[in-house]
């Protein structure tokens, strides 16, 4: 507790104190994060602050990026997607089928079987998320049991359909425009990202449709009794949820060069990260676009930084934990400053 | 010592009750001293001072807001003062928890219920106090101690059943109860018979007796004049926040009471309003919801009236105006609206008709506590012209909507990007009131419109309501207030147990007409 009195009588000095507190409040933990992040990793790897290494943290975060705006919807409706991960395989490991099938069999028409591959990856990560939509709008079944029910029947639909080995002989050019082509020097996913983000931001601020997410995680009942159809909107969070994770999905199997059961583990924790060290609330109705993309970029600057500075891959999934755990104290910090500020 | 120069001109009834031996030097049990609470933007509570004594039945009485429940919450510890304090034998004491004010002997039954639905009678009488030996739980005994509760309240309920199964009524005596498994020196109770029947309601005023003669102090809040002459000694009447007298229950007369209450002429607080009743805008015919609540239940809206609904919690009034909305699942009957059969509709097909109807409780059915006042009071008109065009919103008509709204209606701070959960209770429901503006509506349902709204606010809304008939609208105004619907209805339903019980016009809506209908015919 600061002397409010103190306060009162020199508001100068008050206000510079206030300044952290202020901020974080406005801001959230993120832009602390990443500061203290840069910081370190600049000092631990001479390669961390170079324009090289920046970009390619950029490209390597893209397919988490997408998962993350994705998870975002299910968060702001005061839920989440734990299927994300499972969305990703088995929509790398259908459109890789396809692709590759197509491709066996009309090996002139190189564009139709990426066109259909895709469009078959997507739409079997889609239906995804149409079964954890129906299941959570219209049977009242709890996201989290939703989706782990999902993720498990996902995941053995995936191990069932590959047998569990790589699917390969996807056409050359899949892989050279969609997972290594570029573009003024910019690499394709991050197009696919930004389109994506656009978008999506378009939907969220600019059409009723978008409100309704904010509003029936903010209150389902005063949503409803306001018009909003609740049920329709809840569907449609986790149909966008699987939809994103499906692209990353196809974006992931281009890069791979396949598609494989066992990719895309780390995206429900990671994407779930994302969205709350960007102060996305777990109680649902509170959140920015542009705050999910910096957490997603956050966490894949973090990975690279221990990558750079020689730390092992086991050890930085316990960082990785670490610091969800750090972000959601924060959160809750950050409610009892807002409650002691008000403005 | 004085008491009477801290409370006010009340009469102490130890001179005159030789029935009730007290030593005249002997404290009050509890007493208040210049108590006062502050919440953000309005002070519940100003300068409260009351004395309880052992063996009487204190009533407080007053209007909703006038801070009743601030002060039984600080008394019981769930809620502490800004300043003042609170004596306990004459001791100061700082009850900080509902365990310490619980370890006084300090019980309080909120209309609230604190049981746990999914444990047993047993369980929840015993909660935070289990009896146990070596850290594990001795169910056996415990389960005998509250049977042994029960009976000795003559209450008949099996304490192996569990919550979730009883009755509304049934689950009030739990919580009674629960104030029972240690020594008791104070009960309060909160409105307790709201929910209970004749036969409970005797039941409860026979314990209530025998707790006199036990020397339990107990402070009772109610609106009802025939509980106060039959259980009351004394009565304190409070009104915005304030102690206004504390007078002898068996010589003071209705007409005094209410005028304490309201302690203002009441053309103050209520507009005048000329109805010009024009075309029909609701016929309802026989309806009933899926859950019982509403039980047949027909009635008529016209454009340019307020229709009033009075009844108590839980007559299904409420439910009747969430049921006109397409917000509750209906089993049978039509509705007709605007000529036009809605039955079964959405509610989002019921706001493109025309039909608004906003919720009693605005936290937990009315607003987005944590999203901004623009997003709260626009969140009904989304989908219409201005804010909608084609597939976009609008943002820049939308400001300027909720900012017009939030000028007339004089929302404090004006300020449109704060969250709703930082305005204060009246201007919350100004937030939430504002919707009915955000588009033309036909017909608005108001329900409980004033609950925890100040004064001062009280009678903006009341103007604003007047306003919106005046314009034609035709207004159903759900009320558990009975002033309100005195004053600002032409045509009034009562409702009983999901049915009518009467419909009055006019001159006909007074007090005595309505509160005859609250209970059942033979009450009356």
């Amino acid at each position: 507790m600061m002397g409010s009195p103190a306060e009162a009588m020199k508001p100068k000095t008050g206000d510079l104190a206030d300044l952290p507190k202020k901020l974080f409040v406005k801001l959230g933990i993120l832009p602390f994060l990443l500061v203290i992040a840069i910081i370190v990793f600049a000092a631990m790897s001479d390669n961390f602050l170079t324009v090289r290494n920046l970009t390619n943290v950029l490209r390597q975060s893209v397919y988490l990026t997408i998962v993350a705006m994705g998870q975002m919807f299910a968060l702001l409706t005061g839920g989440f997607d734990l299927s994300v991960g499972t969305v990703v395989a088995l929509s790398s490991v259908v459109g890789a089928m396809v692709m590759a099938g197509t491709y066996a069999a009309m090996p002139d028409v190189v564009w139709l079987a990426i066109v259909l591959g895709c469009l078959a990856g997507i739409v079997a990560g889609g239906l995804v998320g149409v079964c954890n939509g129906v299941g959570v709008a219209f049977f009242n079944v709890s996201p989290f049991m939703m989706s782990l029910g999902m993720t498990s029947v996902g995941f053995g639909a995936a191990l069932f359909l590959t047998g569990g080995v790589p699917v390969y002989g996807m056409p050359q050019t899949f892989g050279d425009v969609f997972g290594f082509g570029s573009l003024l020097g910019i690499h394709t996913p991050i197009y696919g990202a930004l389109i994506i983000a656009v978008v999506l931001h378009v939907v969220l601020y600019r059409t009723p449709f978008g409100r309704h997410f904010y509003a029936v995680g903010g209150n389902i009942k005063a949503a409803r009794l306001s018009g909003v159809n609740t049920r329709a909107t809840l569907f449609w969070t986790y149909v966008i949820s699987a939809g994103m994770a499906a692209v990353a999905g196809m974006l992931l199997a281009a890069r791979l060069d396949t598609g494989e059961a066992n990719i895309g583990t780390s995206m429900p924790l990671q994407s779930i990260a994302a969205c709350v060290i960007a102060g996305v609330s777990l109680r649902g109705g509170v959140g920015r676009l542009e705050n999910v993309i910096l957490g997603a970029l956050f966490i894949g600057l973090v990975e690279n930084g221990m990558n750079l500075a020689r730390i092992e891959s086991y050890l930085q999934t316990v960082v990785l934990g670490l610091l969800l755990i750090i972000a959601v104290i924060a959160d809750q910090l950050r409610l009892k400053y807002v409650a002691s500020l008000k403005d | 010592m004085n008491t009477n120069a801290e409370t006010g001109s009340g009469v102490d009834p130890r001179a005159r009750d030789p029935e009730i031996p007290q030593p005249a030097d002997m404290p009050p049990l509890v007493e208040t001293v210049g108590l006062t609470r502050d919440y953000p933007g309005i002070r519940a509570l100003d300068n409260v001072s009351l004395d309880l004594r052992a063996g009487e039945v204190h009533i407080l009485f007053g209007e909703n807001g006038a801070g009743k429940s601030t002060l039984i919450s600080m008394l019981a510890g769930a809620n502490q003062p800004t300043s003042g304090e609170i004596r306990f034998n004459g001791r100061h004491v700082a009850l900080n928890s509902v365990h310490e004010a619980r370890a006084l002997g300090i019980s309080a039954v909120f209309q609230e219920f604190s049981l746990i639905p999914q444990m047993t009678v047993a369980e929840n009488l015993f909660l935070g106090a289990e009896h146990t030996r070596l850290g594990l739980l001795r169910a056996k005994e415990q389960r005998a101690k509250a049977q042994e509760i029960l009976s000795g309240l003559d209450f008949h309920i099996d304490p192996d059943r569990t919550v979730d199964h009883l009755t509304r009524a049934e689950q009030q005596m739990v919580e009674i109860a629960k104030a029972f498994r240690s020594d008791l020196a104070v009960l309060i109770l909160d409105e307790p018979t709201a929910s209970l029947t004749n036969h409970e309601t005797d039941q409860l005023f026979k314990v209530i007796e025998t707790l006199k003669q036990r020397r339990v102090a107990i402070l009772y809040i109610t609106h009802r004049m025939a509980e106060i002459r039959e259980i009351g000694d004394r009565i304190t009447v409070l009104r915005d926040g304030r102690h206004i007298d504390t007078v002898d229950a068996g010589t003071t007369s209705e007409d005094d009471l209410v005028r304490l209450m309201t302690g203002r002429v009441v053309g103050q607080i209520f507009p005048e309003i000329t109805f010009t009743p024009g075309e029909t805008v609701l016929q309802v015919d026989d309806l009933r919801t899926g859950d019982g609540g509403v039980d047949g239940v027909s009635l008529t809206a016209r454009r340019g009236e307020i229709v009033g609904i009075a009844g108590l919690v839980g007559s299904g009034k409420s439910r009747f105006g969430q049921a006109c909305f397409g917000a509750t699942d209906l089993a049978s009957g039509t509705i007709a609206f605007k000529g036009e059969q809605v039955a079964g509709a959405s509610t989002r097909a019921m706001l493109d008709k025309g039909m608004l109807y906003l919720p009693a409780d605005r936290h937990t059915d009315g607003l987005m506590l944590m999203r901004s006042a623009r997003e709260n009071i626009t969140l009904a008109a989304l989908d219409a012209a201005p804010i909608r065009r084609s597939l976009f919103l609008d943002r820049k008509a939308e400001n300027t909507l909720a900012d017009g709204l939030a000028e007339r209606l004089n929302l404090s701070p004006r300020r449109l990007e704060r969250l709703a959960e930082h305005f204060s209770g009246g201007n919350q429901q100004k937030l939430m009131l504002a919707r009915s503006l955000t588009r033309d509506f036909d017909l608005i349902i108001f329900d409980e419109p004033t609950v925890g709204v100040d004064v001062g606010t009280r009678a903006a809304i009341y103007r604003f309501i007047a306003e919106l008939c005046a314009n034609g609208a035709a207004i159903i105004l759900i009320s558990s207030d009975l002033p309100e619907i005195l004053h600002l209805t032409n045509r009034a339903y009562v409702f009983y147990r999901g049915r009518i019980q009467a419909e009055l016009e006019g001159e006909a809506i007074t007090e005595a007409n309505v509160l005859s209908h609250f209970f059942e015919k033979e009450a009356a």
